[in-house]
């Protein structure tokens, strides 16, 4: 536990130690914000759907950004070596670094407040969905992190970790549109809609949330986060 | 303390390791030579758990490198090529991630980082940016991460390169003070450093070790063991040959040139004797004059030169 925090604090640490933080999140609100209040008054509706329903398609860019170098970065500078050779577990790092993005991510998306704030102050909104679509965004948002972590920990460049991340999200987010579903054999459909990431944020972003869309999150944070532990064991195999 | 047997690495189809095997013990500093790319490195990695081996195998304190990794890794403090280090941090919030990581009590890491950035110099940069630290203060930075646990092993991988000369010989000499109760190998392809630092050397080529043991051992076996005196007589040149020649631990002797009648021969004498003293007799009995006489010292650069560019 005590070496997760050590690599957490370090990791948090980092995003603010440069200039990165600050950029990250200021575009993300001023970015959020101008498309939540674009839609609010021209709708002239007391609900937050407009933002929520765009926010995968933002997350598609802004969450690789902030893991795009949280491996590239150790394996460029030579850093990895150190990590790797401290006595430290690789899932202990692996965890470190994921619950530190995930803390930035958190911080990021709650600085939007004001938003609801706004609702409250004009109207009475319903709060079932944004509750529910604030969880909705962060659980999607982790899921995210999770697979950009990973791919950040294949490559050493930044960039290459930032595009096949973006790119490897969009993948996993477009099978569950209508657009592909349509496309595909009428038995596979619901396959793919169940795989597909935006189709559980939907499901939370009504205000219900089912065991099923959480445990889907979840199993995907998972299933990354041990393909993430397996590519930096890598070294090791003979 | 340190045990390397039949170690074997590969990098695809190139041999980086081939098969070494030595031993270091406890209060050694080890000096690991060789070219680039010799697989210094390599071998640094494998012992410091950051790869296995393909084949043999490499203990810290008798713990095995692959099955108590963790345990091999608490007990060394690992200062790899070029000295990684995270540049946005600070010296001092680096310091602590790496004291908390080596588990020093929470209660104690300030007075510990306070120690360890005195002895490295470091007491004026703790609240600087790595980043803006000279390159020889990263390296005392990289130093104090190596030592904050206070490690039983050390091992440094080209800890003085970037430095300037004065800074060079502080971090020598903190080598070579800290080396006294702990096990330490220092890699590098600077020979006098090596020389100055190290009480054994093992020097390593495509790698394999071609040569291991204390300066002075090495440069025994690199000549075969024969010495060579340079000698300036003044005196009839075929007499002069003749008697050395003639004199007893002499192996050969060729006269090199001449000048206003003294005549400069190189004496190359059999295995372990001094022939500077027969030789001093012989021109006082014969009341020739004498002057030069001189025994060439093999350096560690002529011995690393000619077991590193041997062709096999």
């Amino acid at each position: 536990m005590r070496n997760i925090f050590a690599i957490f604090k370090k990791e948090f640490r980092s995003y603010f130690n440069s200039p990165i933080a600050y950029i990250f999140i200021t575009a993300f609100l001023v970015f959020s914000g101008w498309l939540f209040f674009r839609g609010f008054f021209l709708i002239g509706e007391a609900t937050m759907r407009p933002f929520f329903s765009i926010l995968p398609w933002e997350f598609l860019f802004f969450v690789p950004a902030v893991t795009m170098r949280m491996w590239a970065e150790e394996k460029k500078l030579g850093t990895i070596e150190l990590l790797m050779t401290f006595p430290l577990n690789d899932y202990e790092i692996v965890i470190g670094k994921f619950l530190a993005a995930f803390l930035f991510l958190t911080i990021t998306v709650l600085l939007t407040f004001p938003f609801p704030l706004t609702l409250f102050y004009l109207n009475k909104p319903d709060i079932g969905p944004i509750i529910g679509g604030y969880l909705g965004a962060l659980l999607m948002g982790a899921a995210y992190l999770s697979i950009g972590l990973f791919i950040s920990s294949l490559t050493e460049n930044q960039i290459v970790a930032f595009i096949v991340s973006i790119f490897t999200c969009f993948a996993l987010f477009i099978i569950g549109e209508q657009i592909v579903l349509t496309a595909l054999p009428s038995w596979l459909a619901p396959i793919f809609s169940f795989l597909g990431l935006g189709y559980h944020f939907e499901s939370i972003g009504r205000g219900v949330i089912d065991s099923r869309d959480l445990i889907y999150y979840i199993s995907v944070i998972i299933f990354f986060l041990f393909l993430n532990i397996r590519s930096v064991e890598s070294r090791k195999w003979r | 303390m340190i045990t390397v047997t039949n170690l074997t690495k590969r990098y695809g189809p190139t041999l980086a390791v081939d098969n070494i095997s030595f031993e270091v013990k406890k209060g050694e500093i080890l000096g690991f030579l060789g070219p680039n790319g010799a697989g210094k490195s390599t071998t640094m990695r494998i012992l410091t758990c950051y790869m296995p081996p393909d084949e043999g195998k490499a203990t810290v304190d008798g713990l095995d490198t692959i099955e108590d990794s963790l345990k091999v890794r608490e007990k060394i403090g690992y200062l790899p090529e070029n000295t990684p280090l995270y540049y946005d941090m600070w010296v001092i919030d680096y310091l602590k991630f790496v004291a908390e990581i080596r588990k020093i009590p929470p209660a104690k890491i300030k007075a510990r980082i306070r120690e360890i950035a005195h002895l490295c110099g470091l007491d004026k940069e703790l609240s600087k940016s790595i980043g803006q630290l000279s390159k020889g203060y990263r390296q005392r930075v990289g130093l104090a991460q190596t030592l904050i646990h206070n490690p039983d092993v050390l091992i440094l991988d080209e800890p003085t390169t970037g430095l300037d000369p004065n800074q060079i010989i502080e971090i020598r000499s903190l080598i070579k003070e800290i080396g006294r109760e702990k096990t330490v190998i220092l890699c590098s392809h600077i020979l006098p450093e090596v020389q100055a630092t190290c009480n054994r050397i093992i020097i390593i080529k495509d790698g394999k070790i071609v040569g291991s043991g204390t300066p002075e051992e090495l440069a025994a076996q690199a000549q075969g063991g024969e010495e060579i005196v340079y000698i300036t007589i003044n005196g009839p040149q075929d007499k002069i040959q003749e008697q050395l020649n003639a004199l007893e631990g002499v192996q050969s002797c060729c006269l090199l040139g001449s000048e206003n009648g003294s005549y400069r021969f190189e004496v190359k004498s059999k295995q372990g004797v001094d022939v500077r003293e027969a030789l001093f007799r012989l021109v006082v009995a014969n009341n020739w004059s004498l002057t030069e006489l001189m025994r060439t010292h093999i350096t560690l650069e002529d011995v690393f030169k000619q077991l590193t560019t041997e062709e096999n």
